[in-house]
């Protein structure tokens, strides 16, 4: 037995198949002295990696997980444990026979080889199912079953030959202690380590864990039920661990696999049964594993009848016995993405948790890359630990959307679906005047924000909007949003953006530390708002955001709602250590109001004495105005292509806001308009980018059409990466695409995949695909549109193009390439 | 023939075993439920003469509602009816277990054979099946190993310290069984549904209480000695000769 | 009187069991002011010699043709109607299939509760306050100390409770034959056949056990089991996982639903160590642990440990011990 070191560059914990896979690309990426500990024995320490059912399904919707997963298949694969046996997903309704068409686009859209095929051809491939109750299926091919047992056997090998770890099972950790918000040190039953880095990969006790160093780690252990039945002497005779595909059974929510001699039965059907970190057994204690709960049979029946009418054939034979059950545990978070990057709580303390068999390996490379390089290959933005609001750590609200989320697990999920669970924790206080509105609540971090207001419904029929005729299109859907944004354009709108993060920066150090983590000049007149990208080391989008300066050390920094969190933790470890900036999160103390449209300079007059002409109070421009007694900061900017102002005012003063400028906007016409004229319909329009759709790590402001016209002097974070691309041409560009109006009204709605008119996926010459980022209507045009990027050949006005959506082709027209928008191209309509 | 078989929940435990706080009991929040393996083989041979004989095969417990799962696992293994006697308390002593089964019989159809498993995988009285064939009248055999059935008499194997012995019952008769009578087998999910569906008869239980009382559990104390690694893989072998040599176990 | 009963082997002779019972009985006895009553079935033979020693006053001799070949449960109505005459205040015997049942069949018919498993028998400080007992619970692992209240006390117990002694107090013992009246027409189980097991080592008394696990992986593999055993004297046994996937037969499993073993070493080969099984081998005096896994709870249990795969460690150890041996 080795001796256990009292220092290490890093410490990670939990030698399941993510710890694993971390320890092994540090090492591969040149760290030392990496320290492994787990507190169960090896190689089998008893978490969720010993139990899993260890198949991976390459297709996902989100671009992120299939990258990961895709990653994680070439690992496996290199290191010889992973056996392709394809996988076919049935459909039995004609829901799911769409969502199959939608996974089919998905599937075309990341270039995964796959087929929609009949029920026959399911029973040709899989001889003792029943096809009877199948009305379609997906096929395929490189669905694969891994070992992820011998694949971390494997990397602690290799990591082992560099010289680069020491492993130490049975070691259970006690303590993380932190100096000034900084690891320092773990201590354990074996020993004290000095350390700066604790990798956090302990799956279902990851919270524990984290807890001990100050942190949360949002998620909750929770039962996924698994079954074998055997022996069957078809699957015996294979002499094979899996000769045939898994099929996932996807209306009932489970799947069946072949497992040596045994149907191995899993289910996402059953009620949600979540368990507490602390209350799960030690190895001794538990009968089989601490993950393999005790099974409670009650649970999976409905299952045991579903499965039996595909398999009865195989599964109703007297020999056929259940020989093991058990309630296995995996980890939900309140999104159903994984934990991963640093905690925005404890510097040096990151979390690789909340990953599926299918993802680990990636997710070893991803966080190796994250913690070497400061920004992994694959962008981690849905991923990333940081991404949620405190009331979103809390135990009570992981739990209600682990509940939530648990049956979604093989549900059909609309892009634009809602959570239904501990809604509410955040509100405006503008609310009670939505709420009298009919407004139509969507959530972003925890905001309750109007999507649109129901008392606008007049407006449809008076300006003439139409309806969606496909129950899919219009989902989580209104035509009130049309309405509202064709009498913003027609007079006055107001918007809720009290969602909006805000944090003050100030001090002596402000206006370099900004300098540094911007691409625009931030030197700029006191008063001036100015836009600007925030990109990573690698030069790809990390945030794009707006800064106001407010004095000559003093600067306001105003971000979306769903980023706040990750750009707060950004802007927080980027702090200068001698204390000259102070960093101060306003977004509780002030609310937003958004006032635009052609008339909205006659309200703002007519609620204020101070001048607001555009001579006294110019587009880009920020200052305080009275409105009455109400001090509001207002800066005149717009994301939806008019005249007008974001009024910020002090929080408790918010519905007194709302009431004056209501009452000033009734003779001209004021509607209150929701998120859905926001951030799609009038933003499209425009052709402003959103953060995450069309804004991500793998794009920087070249691509994307937002490169500013001169490169500041000061240095600034991806500065390198920025003027090396601007110094050559894009390989991709975003471009704005119409939909034509052969589309027989159909609304794709983001994520499908762009096709040359012969119906040919559509590459950069990096690999990047070509898929819409955006998507929604254009009412003011008439028409729909996208947003993808295409590489240069495509990337010219008028080329006409596919988008394969729900099965269906459409053709789409290059619109605009690059940044000029559709809509009032001149921007006349804003100054 | 009809057979019916006591069975008990007890807690299937892992490798140690926790104790409630107060320490009379097992701790069972992370722990599952299940009937001994000796039970498990009764119910497959009641199930096997039920089949063989066209007759029927019952479960009977003593325990709370929790203890249905028990007996609807043994239904998923083939058994076709069910019984539970209310217990008076958690864990009846093995004086009101008996007769609680003892006071249940009346109600129940005149079963040709009551099966019991040696002795329940926790607390281990060994002792209910003597007690209800004391109070029947009926013939017993304990530590079987075999079971012949044939016109109302019944041929037991025991297994003793130098043997087999075969007993000659006649019907009805009590018998304890001991693991090694049958390979059971699992349970199907026909049979689970089946088992899921059927009902469980409930029956009142005694008002007796025993003169046995549990005070408190505890570990038995275990002389842990460091274990001494005479090496690893085949290279171990000359250590291990020589351990065996000082054991007087070979020269 | 502290009853006892004692049951003889084949040749007659007291088993050791009940050696320890009439030890503990003598104890119980001391302590409470008393003498020690013996019961056991059929003829006197050298009884009374070998228990003169023990400390035993009266030896009383259950006789009735149904006894010679009725189960247990018919000696359970005798003794019940022996002990309802004598009105010992406790009755002893060694906890064992037979004993076990007689006495569960006479504590039934008495109304009186039973003890099985005893490892300590503590009375009332005062008469007719309940008493304590340390029993056994699931395999043994687990010690249940439980009030016994009754008049009189049927307690079993376990083997290596107590260790026999011979005491100086020698007087006559007196033997008394005791005739139940046991009803010829009453439903009873007839013994009608004895088999002898296959004379040669028993897993139960044999100085060496060869126990074999999951890590042993087929049937075929305890062949280099079946040759150490041979080598060192021992015979085979094995863990439930290799009863239930049909490589060795039930009667070689070791374990709380199987055999309970003490030999002076038990060589543990690719045997993890559950609860189940641990209670079958933890009375034996040393243990050989042979497993890849260096946690297995049986190897941090065991007295000597090999780190390795049973079939590259045992045909090493069998290739070392003929060499030896020169053969």
């Amino acid at each position: 037995m080795t001796t256990f070191p009292d220092r290490a560059q890093v410490v990670v914990i939990g030698a399941g198949i993510v710890g694993n896979a971390v320890v092994h690309h540090l090492a591969r990426l040149g760290w030392r002295e990496i320290l492994l500990v787990d507190k169960g024995p090896l190689p089998d320490p008893g978490g969720s990696t010993g139990h899993a059912s260890n198949f991976i399904f390459p297709v996902d919707h989100s671009r992120e997980i299939t990258l990961l997963t895709g990653d994680s298949a070439r690992q496996y694969a290199e290191l010889g444990t992973l056996t392709t046996c394809g996988g076919i997903e049935v459909a039995r309704t004609p829901e799911r026979v769409q969502e199959l068409d939608r996974r089919m686009s998905s599937a075309t859209a990341w270039g995964i080889d796959a087929e929609l095929i009949s029920p026959a051809e399911v029973a040709d491939k899989v001889p003792f199912l029943d096809p009877s109750p199948l009305l379609g299926a997906f096929w395929t091919p490189s669905v694969a079953v891994v070992d992820p047992l011998r694949a971390g056997e494997l990397m602690r090998e290799r990591a082992t030959a560099a010289g680069a770890l020491t492993v130490s099972a049975l070691t259970e950790v006690l303590a993380v202690d932190t100096e000034d918000g900084r690891v320092r040190r773990v201590r354990t039953d074996r020993g004290d380590v000095e350390t700066e880095y604790v990798v956090v990969a302990c799956g279902v006790w990851s919270p524990r864990i984290a807890a001990l160093a100050g942190a949360t780690i949002p998620l909750t252990p929770a039962v996924h039920q698994m079954i074998d039945v055997g022996p069957i002497a078809e699957l015996a005779e294979t002499g094979r661990e899996i000769a045939f595909p898994i099929i996932r059974d996807m209306d009932p929510f489970m799947y069946e696999r072949q497992s040596g001699a045994d149907l191995e039965i899993g289910s996402y059907a059953h009620r949600p049964i979540l368990c507490d970190p602390d209350d799960i057994p030690s190895n001794a204690a538990a009968a089989l594993s601490p993950t393999q709960l005790p099974f409670t049979a009650d649970d999976f029946d409905p299952q045991m009848e579903a499965a039996l009418e595909l398999f009865a054939g195989i599964l109703d034979r007297p020999d056929a016995g259940i020989r093991h059950a058990i309630n296995g545990l995996l980890s939900l978070t309140p999104d159903g993405h994984p934990l991963l990057g640093e905690t925005p709580e404890v510097a040096g303390l990151w979390s690789a948790a909340a990953v599926w068999i299918k993802e680990g390996p990636g997710v070893g490379r991803l966080i190796a890359e994250w913690m070497t390089a400061g920004v992994p290959e694959i962008d981690p933005h849905a991923a990333d630990v940081a991404r949620f609001a405190p009331h979103e750590r809390t135990r009570r609200h992981v739990r209600a959307r682990a509940a939530e989320g648990y049956n979604k697990t093989y549900g059909i999920i609309h892009p634009r679906e809602q959570w239904s669970s501990d809604r509410g924790a955040r509100r405006s206080p503008f609310s009670p005047r939505e709420e009298a509105l009919g407004a139509e609540f969507f959530e972003v971090a925890g905001w309750e924000r109007p999507q649109w207001y129901r008392a606008n419904e007049p407006l449809v029929a008076e300006l003439g909007v139409e309806d969606r005729p496909h129950e899919w299109d219009a989902r989580w859907w209104s035509p009130i949003i049309n309405a509202e944004h064709l009498a913003m354009r027609r007079g006055v709108a107001m918007i809720d953006l009290s969602a909006f993060a805000q944090f003050d920066v100030s001090g002596p150090g402000a206006l370099a530390y900004l300098q540094h983590l911007t691409v625009a000049q931030m030197d700029r007149p006191v008063g001036r708002v100015i836009y600007t990208p925030v990109l990573g080391p690698d030069g790809g989008f990390r945030s794009d955001l707006t800064v106001v300066r407010l004095g000559q050390s003093h600067f306001r920094v105003v971000t979306g709602g769903s980023d706040g969190a990750r750009d707060l933790h950004w802007f927080t470890r980027h702090l200068p250590a001698d204390g000259s900036v102070a960093l101060a999160d306003l977004t509780s103390a002030v609310c937003t109001l958004g006032v635009w449209g052609p008339r909205a300079r006659d309200v703002l007059a007519a609620v204020t004495d101070d001048d607001v002409s555009d001579a006294a109070f110019r587009f880009g421009t920020a200052r305080t105005v009275m409105v009455g007694s109400i001090p509001v900061l207002a800066l005149r900017l717009s994301y939806v292509g008019e005249l007008g102002w974001e009024l910020h005012a002090p929080t408790e003063c918010g519905l007194r806001l709302w009431d004056e400028i209501a009452a000033a906007g009734q003779e001209h016409g004021i509607v209150p308009a929701g998120i859905g004229v926001y951030g799609t319909t009038a933003r499209i329009e425009k052709g402003y980018r959103l953060m995450g759709h069309e804004l991500d790590g793998e794009h920087g402001p070249v691509e994307a059409g937002l490169a500013l016209p001169g490169l500041k002097a000061a240095d600034f974070v991806g500065k390198a990466a920025y003027t090396k691309a601007r110094e050559g041409e894009p390989e991709a560009t975003l471009c704005t695409l119409t939909l034509d109006a052969s589309a027989h009204r159909r609304y794709p709605q983001g994520g499908e995949p762009v096709l040359t008119v012969d119906g040919a996926r559509i590459t950069d010459r990096r690999g990047r695909p070509s898929y819409v980022t955006s998507a929604g209507a254009a009412p003011s045009l008439g028409t729909h549109l996208l947003m993808a990027y295409l590489p240069p050949w495509h990337a010219v006005e008028g080329t006409g193009l596919l988008v394969e959506y729900l099965g269906e082709r459409y053709p789409v027209t290059v619109a605009r390439v690059g940044r000029m928008p559709l809509f009032d191209p001149d921007d006349a309509r804003m100054r | 023939m009809d057979v019916l078989v006591c069975i008990k929940r007890v807690p299937a435990v892992g490798a140690s075993i926790q104790l409630s706080a107060d320490a009379t009991a097992v701790d069972t929040r992370h722990l599952g439920f299940t009937i001994g393996p000796h039970e498990e083989c009764a119910v497959e041979e009641a199930v096997r003469i039920a089949d063989r004989t066209g007759g029927s095969a019952g479960v009977l417990t003593v325990g709370p509602p929790e203890a249905d799962e028990q007996l609807r696992y043994a239904m998923s293994m083939g058994a076709d009816h069910a019984v539970r006697v209310e217990a008076p308390v958690a864990d009846p002593d093995p004086e009101v277990t008996a007769a609680a089964v003892v006071g249940a019989l009346p109600d129940l159809r005149p079963y040709d054979l009551v099966l019991f498993g040696e002795a329940s995988a926790d607390a281990g009285h060994a002792q209910v099946g003597f007690r209800v064939a004391a109070a029947l009248g009926r013939p017993v055999v304990g530590g079987v190993k075999g079971i012949e059935v044939d016109e109302g008499r019944v041929r037991l194997e025991r297994h003793v310290p130098d043997g087999v012995e075969v007993h000659e019952a006649p019907l009805p008769a009590v018998a304890a069984v001991l693991e090694g009578l049958n390979l059971p087998r699992y349970p199907t999910i026909k049979g689970r549904l089946r088992a899921k569906k059927a009902p469980v008869r409930v029956l009142d239980g005694p008002a007796v209480t025993g003169g046995l009382r549990t005070l408190r559990l505890r570990h038995r104390p275990e002389a842990r000695a460091e274990t001494v690694v005479l090496g690893r893989g085949a290279a171990a072998a000359p250590a291990v000769a020589d351990v065996l040599a000082e054991l007087g176990m070979v020269r | 009187m502290v009853l006892a009963m004692i049951e003889r082997d084949g040749e007659g002779v007291l088993t050791a069991a009940s050696a320890e019972v009439l030890a503990a009985a003598r104890d119980l006895a001391d302590s409470l002011g008393g003498s020690v009553g013996a019961v056991a079935v059929g003829d006197p033979g050298d009884l009374p010699d070998d228990l003169v020693k023990r400390g035993v006053s009266t030896l009383h001799l259950l006789r009735h043709e149904l006894l010679a070949d009725s189960e247990a449960a018919t000696v359970g109505e005798a003794l019940a109607q022996l002990v309802a005459a004598e009105r010992p205040v406790a009755v002893l015997a060694a906890a064992g299939d037979a004993s076990t049942e007689a006495m569960a069949g006479a504590a039934a018919r008495l109304g009186v509760p039973l003890a099985t498993a005893c490892t300590a028998i503590r009375p009332g400080i005062r008469p007719g306050q309940p008493w304590e007992v340390t029993r056994e619970r699931a395999g043994g692992i687990l010690l249940e100390d439980a009030e016994l209240d009754a008049p009189i006390r049927f307690c079993t117990l376990g083997t290596g409770t107590r260790t026999p002694t011979e005491t100086a107090a020698a007087a006559d013992v007196t033997v008394r034959a005791f005739v139940p009246e046991l009803d010829a027409t009453v439903p009873r189980a007839r013994l009608i056949e004895r088999r002898a097991r296959a004379s040669g080592m028993t897993l139960a008394t044999a100085p060496v056990v060869v126990s074999g696990g999951r890590g042993v992986g087929s049937a075929e593999g305890y062949a280099v089991l079946e040759e150490l055993a041979g080598l060192v004297g021992g015979a085979v046994g094995c863990s439930r996982v290799a009863t239930n996937n049909g490589w060795r037969p039930h009667a070689d499993q070791v374990g709380l639903t199987g055999t309970r073993v003490s030999p002076d070493l038990y060589i543990a080969c690719g045997i993890s160590g559950a609860t189940q099984h641990w209670v079958g081998c933890m009375n034996a005096r040393s243990i050989l642990a042979v497993n890849t896994d260096p946690e297995a709870p049986m190897v941090s249990r065991a007295t000597w440990a090999v780190i390795g795969d049973v079939h590259e460690v045992l045909p090493a150890v069998v290739e070392e011990l003929r060499r030896r041996s020169g053969g």
